[in-house]
């Protein structure tokens, strides 16, 4: 198999700290290689220095046996390395077909702008992928898995043949997630090579070909992916063998004491008649697809949402809220989805961004008592190991787990009874993953109440008592602990069949 | 620096509050850049303007009084700017300011001619507030078409005429006025630095702008009503506006719709050097108030060097944006 990249003995210091340790990397053509490690291991600075983004301090890159020093992101592209982003790059108010050819149009003999054939270029380019987008439509009316396939073809284009792509399905429903990984298996049948970075390990199994694992700067495994295990590769990353981080804990919950939240009948524009009761000490799972309402739910309970019929009640009191203000009186928490745009101002400190719930009990007669502020803030870090060299570093500075911990830190701070947390471990690393779980575990036995909602079956398992499965607004299923244990139920429901499968899935991993 | 001495995978601590917080300094050097510019340029200027009267007591307390207008709307529109709006009229609403002031003084005396003229800018900084939260027009867009409505009823109503004010309570409290060996305008430039600075760093609500600023969404997940914090932002600004045309209509004893033309730009480039971000989230009453001194100690000096008023303008505009330029500091990760 024709090697694709070889990067041998990289090495790469900022300032006087060590990031890369010679470390090597190895990518053949027409295979999708998975790149795993913890947030700060370096697997980010390896794929820039890839791209032509830094420069290394030390060691070689061959592209297809050819030895090069890429001086700038330029010089990458054009030998055919192509980085689709998180964040997409594209531009909202152009077309697909004038995204394509941004900065190299085709003109046509007076020295305008070819439209055909830049939409002819789109579109055929769209035709080979196997994807059925409009090359005239704009970039803006095109949902976010349609954006990334347009990105993807931007980059195919251009022609690339060596494609990195970082956390691709972060944002992606469990199909858009399918029509992604039949392109890409369709692009390795190209002899397309595809380094894939992502912290969703059922993914990873799913669809890479081989992976390797960096840990503090040093490439610690590349193996065949169907020759690992996940335990072997968790314990790869993490550095030591995780045990039992994705276990369940069993726990009491008392179903005879008065629920802590008691929804009945919740009916809104998008949800209809939800209910379910969650106990003190519970923790309630929330499962279903991108668009089912998971978060819409959490949204609702947090008074951000207009309700138009049922009831919901917490200890007992109606509790249907116009605003998230009155839902923080009553000590409920929503710790949003995506943090970096819902949860933090980031370029504020540590301390400013702890103490925005509870401006309102640290002020007196308006004023902020900066120095019970302070100490809360102190004791919170270190509860929730909050690793800074300053509280007012702005929190835009931190790693993801870190920025996790302040978001959850705020709450806890606000002392939040009751925590709504949506995809709480959403793009950080499998470390402070097993820290999060345990955090969510420490608040249900304080006798906090607990809804997460959450993309990852196997850490939902590891923490919920009961898993409510949602389809379409509605509540599909109830998952009770006894059944949720069991491997051999639930085949005969066609109409959830995608995600029962990965349910299944993973329940048997567990 | 002290806290350099912490290893980083210490867990976070908390620094105490000293007189400058070095840990903050390390992070908000934006905040800082002004007060190193004005301590150079001030210490230039000491240097080689002595002999030319520079350092006398009367100069310096003439650049502050100078700048009083600027100083006053600046501190407004550091929350305005705070909170990721801003606000293009307060030059036009200081000018409309005192010409209600002026027309309602000679009629009515002294107490209803000051509440005429920060009526008439709270009226307006309502309608801003209004039209930006609950119509949900662009605060840019709003800000400037009340900038020509304000100065078209100001011309309007007089008739293009300035309206001489005779009330000499008026002013002196306004203008001319001392308290002891204090200029009324200085007095009025520290009172609006004293109010903001602490509303802005003590209390919630300051708290609440730059939140709003840093993150509408994050803000409102925590419980803050971001329309209402930008309606009293802009609201705000028109009033202290509104007290900026008093300013003018004591200074030059009558009220003229042209008082004030262009000190929204000014105000701005005050309230950025100051420390703000432009778009939100970070801002400095202290910083403004000296941005707004600096542009006008660079003027003075540059005066007393012998510069002609078309090069101080150029000097005015490098140093505006070599201040800005110094201040930017990109986030790592």
């Amino acid at each position: 198999m024709t090697v694709a990249v070889a990067m041998t003995d990289i090495t790469k210091r900022f300032v006087s700290v060590p990031v890369l340790k010679r470390t090597s990397f190895e990518l053949r053509a027409g295979e999708i290689h998975a790149l795993l490690g913890g947030n700060g291991a370096g697997k980010s600075t390896l794929m820039k220095i890839l791209t032509g983004v830094y420069a290394p301090d030390g060691g070689q890159i061959e592209i297809y046996g050819l030895p090069v020093h890429f001086r700038s992101a330029r010089d990458a592209k054009a030998a055919g390395i192509a980085m689709i982003f998180q964040e997409l790059s594209l531009v909202p108010t152009l077309s697909v077909a004038q995204n394509i050819c941004l900065n190299r149009e085709l003109h046509t003999r007076f020295g305008l702008i070819d439209e055909a054939a830049c939409t002819g270029i789109a579109a055929e380019t769209l035709q080979q992928m196997e994807v059925d987008i409009d090359p005239r439509q704009s970039v803006a009316s095109l949902s976010t898995s349609q954006r990334q396939l347009v990105e993807i073809a931007k980059a195919l284009s251009q022609g690339a043949r060596i494609v990195i792509m970082d956390e691709p399905t972060a944002s992606l429903a469990s199909n858009e997630v399918d029509v992604l990984f039949s392109l890409c298996r369709r692009l390795k049948d190209r002899g397309i090579a595809i380094v894939y970075v992502s912290h969703r390990m059922e993914e990873v199994f799913e669809i890479s070909d081989r992976l390797t694992v960096i840990r503090d700067g040093v490439n610690v495994l590349t193996t065949e992916t169907e020759k690992a295990t996940l335990d072997e590769v968790v314990a790869h990353i993490v550095g030591q063998r995780a045990k039992n981080e994705f276990a369940w804990h069993s726990r009491a919950v008392d179903r005879t004491l008065e629920p802590m939240v008691s929804v009945s009948h919740l009916t809104t524009d998008r949800l209809s008649d939800v209910s379910f009761d969650v106990f003190p000490g519970e923790v309630l799972g929330v499962a279903g697809l991108m668009g089912s309402g998971r978060t819409r739910l959490l949204r609702t309970l947090f008074g951000m949402e207009k309700v138009r019929g049922g009831s919901i009640r917490i200890a007992g009191r109606s509790a249907i809220f116009a605003r998230p203000d009155q839902a923080i009186e009553q000590h409920v928490a929503l710790v949003p989805e995506d943090r970096r745009s819902q949860g933090l101002i980031l370029q504020h400190g540590i301390r400013d961004n702890i103490i925005l719930p509870l401006l309102k009990k640290l002020s007196r007669w308006t004023f902020v008592e900066d120095r019970e502020g302070s100490k809360l803030v102190r004791r919170l870090s270190e509860d929730l190991n909050i690793v800074s060299d300053s509280t007012y570093k702005p929190v835009g500075l931190l790693s993801g787990g870190n920025q996790q911990k302040v978001v959850i830190a705020k709450w806890l701070g606000a002392g939040a009874n009751i925590l709504l947390l949506d995809e709480p471990t959403a793009g950080v690393d499998v470390s402070v993953k097993t820290q999060i779980l345990s955090m969510i575990r420490d608040l249900a036995d304080q006798g906090k109440s607990v809804i997460v909602v959450s993309s990852e079956l196997p850490e939902l398992l590891a923490v919920s008592d009961r898993i409510l499965v949602m389809r379409e607004g509605r509540v599909h299923r109830v998952l009770e602990r006894p059944e949720i244990g069991r491997t051999d139920q639930a085949a005969g429901e066609s109409a959830f069949a995608g995600d029962e499968e990965s349910l299944h899935r993973a329940l048997q991993a567990v | 620096m002290v806290d350099d001495k912490v290893s980083p995978a210490s867990t976070a601590k908390t620094e105490k509050p000293a007189v400058l917080n070095l840990a903050k300094l390390r992070f908000e050097w934006r905040l800082y850049v002004v007060y190193f510019a004005f301590g150079v340029i001030f210490l230039t200027f000491a240097v080689t303007q002595a002999g030319n009267g520079f350092l006398t007591v009367t100069n310096l307390l003439n650049i502050v009084s100078e700048t009083a207008n600027i100083s006053v709307a600046a501190v407004a529109v550091a929350f305005v700017i705070g909170a990721a709006e801003i606000d293009l009229s307060v030059g036009a609403v200081a000018g409309l300011a005192s010409v209600t002031a002026a027309l309602a003084v000679d009629h009515w005396g002294l107490a209803l001619g000051v509440a005429c003229g920060l009526g008439t800018g709270l009226l307006i900084g309502l309608v801003n507030g209004a039209l930006v939260t609950r119509v949900g027009i662009p605060s840019f867009l709003v800000t400037l078409g009340m900038m020509g409505v304000a100065s078209g009823i100001g011309m309007w109503i007089t008739s293009a005429a300035p309206v001489p004010i005779q009330n000499d309570l008026f002013n002196g409290l306004f203008g001319s006025g001392f308290l002891g060996p204090v200029p009324s305008l200085v007095i009025w430039t520290a009172i609006a630095l004293i109010v903001g600075h602490i509303t802005l760093r003590r209390t919630s609500y300051g708290r609440r702008i730059l939140a709003t600023g840093g993150n509408e969404i994050a803000a409102r997940f925590s419980g803050i009503n971001t329309r209402n914090v930008k309606y009293a932002a802009l609201a705000v600004s028109g009033l202290v506006a509104g007290l900026s045309g008093l300013l003018y209509a004591g200074r030059y004893e009558s009220g003229r719709y042209q008082w004030g033309t262009g000190d929204e730009l000014s105000v701005i480039a005050a309230v950025i050097i100051g420390g703000a971000s432009l778009f939100g989230g970070q801002s400095s009453v202290v910083g403004a108030v000296v941005g707004a001194l600096l542009l006008t100690l660079i003027t003075n000096g540059l005066i007393l060097m012998g510069l002609d008023i078309s090069q101080v303008q150029v000097a005015r505009g490098a140093l505006i944006i070599l201040a800005v330029a110094l201040a930017k500091r990109r986030l790592t990760a």
